[in-house]
């Protein structure tokens, strides 16, 4: 009989999970930079002219009450009707970027109420443009408030790219799952990949505590 | 007077007929007074008579709903264009606004910017002095206020410095109109004479025109050349300070007066 756990095995397959992993992160790491950057977007408007308002807040709520396999799917399989062909990866990142941009906004949204009424009406009296208003006044106290938010959402982001494997983008679960099915030994696979995670976010939440901690105390 | 282009013997501010309503709660009606270019003016009377809206109104931090003002003859409400009357623009207000600077009862410094930046800020974006320049005018003014060597410290870090840096900020931009919303309400008792003998300082080196809502009468008494004394959204009496706080002509004021000294 085999054993359960095949220390051999498990060594030959980390190539593969590591591979894996470098997809998973290259997806979250490019996936949070359209959430952050696309999610402070959308909050700025979300404080705009009231048709424009509505538009944001519609927006938000449609991606945020489909669940985010959907939005995969559709991306997929939909846009190329369209003549837009991207790849597996790509769409991946989009997906994830788009879907969890509407979170970030919300995120962002909370730092920027949180920024008292009389820093606007200072920089209302001292006349600086609105842009201005917002990039070296408000944006600057409302974002370091927020990092902590925003940093749970990364993590939150990293643990759910396995959903990318339903288009085919092999990731760690995705490799987890492709050398298993070869040997059709799935403990090692599964049991590494899940370590993998482990690995990588366990230290993450903690950094991310640290820095909710540190924010306390200032 | 650095608004070249007032014409002589027009005033600096003008309320015509103004009224503020928040709901159905009137603030301020029929409100009409100028002020003259250089003039101190001091707004008195109890919390919520609608003194902190004037200023509010002329920062346009809120908007009118009857009647017009205008600060150095240009309607804070309206512009012209094409040779109409049309509703003023948020271009049209930041350039009126340049002339007009405020000091907040909280300071409201940029806690996010040492003294220098929130300094040499509206300088340089609004007014366009280089980064040299205004730094240059942020020193005097620190001078000025006596914290010329803090120009580095973090607005966090000034225990009591940061209403002269919030007026030193008011004045870098060189403003025609200064109005100070009860400037040393939020201030530890000691810092509060320093402060108004500051302001007193300014205000008679200077040719701007002050109007100040203040619940402190020695420095209103001194310092004004008019005191206003509003009740009820209404100013119930408008007269020179040793007139107003010996004689007082209005029963309210004689009662007001009597309790803010009797505090």
């Amino acid at each position: 009989m085999t054993p359960l756990w095949d220390w051999n095995f498990a060594g030959e397959i980390i190539p593969a999970l590591l591979n894996g992993l470098r997809v998973t992160l290259i997806a979250t790491v490019l996936g949070s930079i359209i959430a952050f950057a696309l999610g402070l977007v959308l909050a700025v408007l979300g404080r705009g002219p009231r048709p424009v308002r509505i538009v944001v807040r519609a927006i938000v709520e449609f991606v945020r009450s489909t669940p985010l396999l959907v939005q995969v799917y559709f991306l997929f399989f939909v846009l190329p009707a369209f003549g837009v062909v991207l790849s597996a990866l790509t769409v991946g990142i989009l997906a994830l970027g788009v879907h969890y941009a509407t979170y970030t906004s919300e995120v962002y949204r909370a730092g920027i109420d949180a920024v008292p009424r009389g820093q606007w009406e200072a920089a209302t009296a001292l006349s600086l443009p609105t842009t201005r208003v917002w990039t070296g006044v408000v944006l600057p106290q409302a974002i370091p408030r927020v990092l902590p938010a925003l940093g749970n959402y990364v993590i939150s982001m990293f643990k759910e790219t396995p959903l990318l494997i339903g288009i085919g983008v092999l990731d760690i679960v995705g490799q987890a799952r492709e050398v298993g099915g070869q040997s059709f030994r799935y403990v090692e696979a599964y049991t590494l990949a899940g370590l993998l995670f482990l690995l990588l976010s366990y230290p993450a939440s903690m950094a991310v505590r640290r820095l909710e901690r540190r924010r306390a105390v200032r | 007077m650095p608004s070249a282009d007032l014409p002589s013997g027009e005033p600096m501010i003008v309320f015509d007929g103004v009224e503020k309503r928040f709901g159905d709660n009137v603030v301020l009606s029929e409100l009409n007074f100028t002020v003259a270019p250089g003039e101190h003016v001091c707004l008195i009377g109890p919390s919520g008579s609608g003194k902190t809206t004037i200023l509010r109104l002329l920062m346009t931090l809120e908007k009118v709903d009857r009647g017009s003002i205008s600060v150095g003859g240009k309607s804070l409400s309206h512009m012209e264009k094409g040779g109409k009357l049309v509703p003023a623009d948020d271009k049209h207000c930041r350039e009126v606004r340049k002339h007009i600077g405020m000091v907040f009862q909280q300071f409201n410094l940029f806690p996010n910017m040492t003294v220098r930046g929130n300094l040499i800020e509206a300088p340089t974006r609004v007014l366009g002095l280089s980064k040299e320049e205004a730094t240059a005018r942020a020193q005097e003014l620190l001078d000025l206020v006596g914290l010329g060597d803090r120009m580095d410290a973090h607005p966090t870090q000034l225990s009591g410095g940061q209403q002269r840096v919030a007026i030193a900020r008011a004045l870098a931009m060189r403003p025609d109109v200064l109005l100070l919303d009860e400037v040393t309400s939020a201030l530890d008792p000691e810092l509060v004479a320093g402060v108004l003998k500051l302001l007193r300082d300014i205000g008679s080196t200077t040719d701007i025109t002050f109007l100040c809502v203040t619940h402190e009468m020695g420095f209103a008494r001194d310092f004004s050349d008019r005191v206003m004394m509003f009740d009820g959204g209404r100013v119930i009496e408008d007269a020179a300070p040793e007139k107003l706080f010996t004689e007082p002509g209005h029963e309210r004021t004689q009662a007001f007066l009597q309790a803010v000294v009797e505090r």
